[in-house]
C-alpha cells in the first residue's frame, strides 16, 4: 500500500458517529462494518441494508458524439438503449482485456451517466478523457455522493418518500427531485437483492443519509458485507475476480455484449473477443461450491482429481445465506462444466469442490414483465 | 493467565497450558467462521503457527505462546466457531499443550501488562 492519505466521502463523519470500523478501499477511508459482518449481510438480505458507495466514480458522456464515442470502448450498445434504462458494461483496452466494469444509463436525455469502480476511477476517466473525440466529453461529477439501499424492503422504504419510484423496474434509471434535491436513481445494485442507487449532492449527503436511517427497517452495512452479499450473487469484483488481462469471454460476462456489437465489431478488443465467442478462451470464471473444510480465499489454487493444479480462486469466502463456503475461480473450460468435481488447495491441504451455477444465491431483482 | 503482542492468552495449570485468542483479538476479527486447531500429539515451538482462526473476510494465524506437545485441540470449535467471539477467554479457548519449559511464561504479559499494551495500540 502506498502511503497517500486516504480520501474520504462526505459520510465519513456519519459513518465514525455509528461506531464504523473504518479500513482502506479504493484509496477511500470506508466503514468495513458498523455492528458485524454476518448481522449486516443477512439484515440486507431480510430487510434493507443502506451502503456509502461514494468512493465510486460518477460523471457524465456529453455531446453529440457521446454515444458513439462510448462504443468505441465497450461492447454494450447503447444506441439502441431507450431512456430511462441502464446496462451494465465493460471498459476494454485495446487487447479486449477488462479495465473496469461499469453501469451506464440515460436518466436523461444529455447523454450517459455512468458509475464506474473506486480504485479504477482515476484510470478510467484519464483513458476515457484521452481517447473520446469529435463533440463527446467526459464530466465528473465529484460534487455527488452515491447511496445504495438494497434488500425485500428497500422498495418500500423509498417508495415513503417517493410513490413514483415503485413504478420502476430492475436497470431503469431516472434524474429527479428526491429528498428536495436533483438525483440520479436506478433500480439495480451489487447483492443480488430489489433495490436503488441514489447520487446525490454531496452537500446533502448526510442529511439523505440519516433520514433513511431513521426507518426502521434500515440499517447501515460496510463494505464486508457488501462483498460477501456480491459474492452470493455471483458478481465480480474487479481487480480480483476480472481484471485487465481478463476478457468478457474468460470471466462469463458475455451477457454483456450486445449482438449488434459483437456482429459489428467495432470496439476495442472485438477481435479477439470474437476469436473467443468462435473458439472457447483458454480459461473461464466459475462458481465453487468448496464442499469440506476452511473457506477457500483468494489466490488458492485450484487443481483436478489428479492433483494437477489448473486454476486459481479468484474470491472465496463462507456464503451466510447457504452456510457453505463459495468461491469463484479461473479454470480451463474442460472442467467448467456444471458438476465438474475439483480441488481447492487451502494451506497445503486439498479440500473436494464443485463446480456450480452463479449466483449461489437467487437473485431477486425487480424485474420488468417481457412484453 | 499470560498474553503475547499477537493477542493469544495462555493459562498454566500443572504443566498443561490452555490457548486461545484475546477478546481484543476476537473482537478485531469479527465474526469467526472457521477455526483450524491442532492435532495431538502435535509438537509446536513457540512462535510457531499452530491454528487458523477466519473470519467471514479474512484468515489469520495463531501462534503458539509456548513451547509444547499438543495434548488437545478444542473440536467443538469445528461446528461452533462463533465460540471463540462469545467466550474468547473461555470456553472458545483453541487447544492444550503439555508445556517443555515452563520459564518461558515468564517472558510474556500479564493482566496489567497486555491492558497496558492494548492501550498504546
Amino acid at each position: 500500500m502506498s502511503d497517500t492519505p486516504l480520501k474520504t466521502t462526505p459520510l465519513n463523519a456519519a459513518h465514525r458517529a455509528l461506531g464504523a470500523r473504518m479500513v482502506g478501499f479504493g484509496g477511500y477511508d470506508m466503514p468495513v462494518q458498523y455492528e458485524g459482518v454476518l448481522a449486516e449481510h443477512r439484515w440486507t438480505r431480510e430487510h434493507a441494508g443502506l451502503f456509502d458507495v461514494s468512493h465510486m466514480g460518477q460523471a457524465r458522456v456529453a455531446g453529440a458524439d457521446a454515444i458513439a464515442q462510448f462504443e468505441r470502448f465497450v461492447p454494450g450498445d447503447y444506441a439502441a438503449l431507450k431512456a430511462g434504462r441502464q446496462k451494465y458494461s465493460l471498459l476494454l483496452n485495446a487487447e479486449g482485456g477488462i479495465m473496469d466494469d461499469l453501469m451506464a444509463g440515460k436518466p436523461d436525455h444529455d447523454g450517459l451517466y455512468v458509475v464506474v469502480n473506486a480504485g479504477n476511477k482515476d484510470a478510467d476517466f484519464a483513458y476515457l478523457e484521452a481517447n473520446l473525440s469529435g463533440d463527446a466529453q467526459l464530466v465528473v461529477l465529484s460534487d455527488r455522493a452515491l447511496l445504495a439501499i438494497q434488500g425485500p424492503e428497500a422498495a418500500e422504504v423509498m417508495a415513503a418518500h417517493e410513490p413514483a419510484l415503485s413504478e420502476m423496474a430492475f436497470m431503469d434509471c431516472a434524474r429527479l427531485m428526491l429528498f428536495g434535491v436533483d438525483c440520479f436513481i436506478s433500480r439495480s445494485g451489487y447483492t443480488g437483492e430489489d433495490g436503488y442507487e441514489i447520487s446525490v449532492p454531496n452537500a446533502d449527503a448526510e442529511r439523505i443519509w440519516n433520514t433513511l436511517l431513521q426507518d426502521a427497517r434500515v440499517k447501515p452495512i460496510g463494505l464486508g458485507a457488501r462483498d460477501s452479499l456480491r459474492l452470493e450473487a455471483g458478481l465480480p469484483l474487479h481487480g480480483h475476480d476480472i481484471d485487465a488481462t481478463t476478457s468478457p469471454v474468460e470471466g462469463a460476462l458475455t451477457f454483456a455484449l450486445s449482438k449488434s456489437r459483437k456482429e459489428a465489431g467495432d470496439f476495442n478488443g472485438a477481435d479477439r473477443i470474437a476469436a473467443e465467442v468462435a473458439n472457447g478462451p483458454s480459461r473461464v470464471r466459475v462458481g465453487l461450491i468448496v464442499k469440506e473444510g476452511a473457506p477457500a480465499r483468494e489466490g488458492a489454487e485450484i487443481a483436478d482429481l489428479e492433483g494437477t493444479v489448473i486454476g486459481t480462486v479468484t474470491s472465496g469466502g463462507p456464503s451466510p445465506t447457504l452456510g457453505r463456503n463459495i468461491a469463484m475461480g479461473y479454470v480451463p473450460p474442460a472442467h467448467a462444466a456444471l458438476g465438474t468435481d475439483l480441488k481447492v488447495i487451502v494451506r497445503g491441504k486439498p479440500a473436494a469442490a464443485e463446480v456450480v451455477a452463479m449466483p449461489f444465491v437467487a437473485q431477486r431483482y425487480h424485474r420488468k414483465p417481457k412484453s | 493467565m499470560h498474553f503475547t503482542k499477537d493477542h493469544e492468552w495462555v493459562r498454566l495449570d500443572g504443566d498443561v497450558a490452555t490457548v486461545g485468542i484475546t477478546k481484543h483479538a476476537a473482537d478485531q476479527l469479527g465474526d469467526v467462521v472457521f477455526v483450524e486447531t491442532p492435532e495431538a500429539g502435535k509438537t509446536v515451538a513457540a512462535k510457531d503457527s499452530f491454528a487458523v482462526v477466519e473470519s467471514v473476510k479474512a484468515a489469520s494465524d495463531v501462534y503458539a505462546p509456548v513451547s509444547g506437545e499438543v495434548i488437545e485441540g478444542n473440536v467443538a470449535l469445528a461446528t461452533s466457531p462463533e465460540t471463540v467471539n462469545a467466550d474468547p477467554e473461555g470456553e472458545g479457548w483453541f487447544a492444550k499443550l503439555k508445556v517443555s519449559d515452563a520459564s518461558q511464561l515468564d517472558t510474556l504479559m500479564d493482566r496489567a501488562a497486555y491492558d497496558a499494551f492494548l492501550a498504546s495500540l
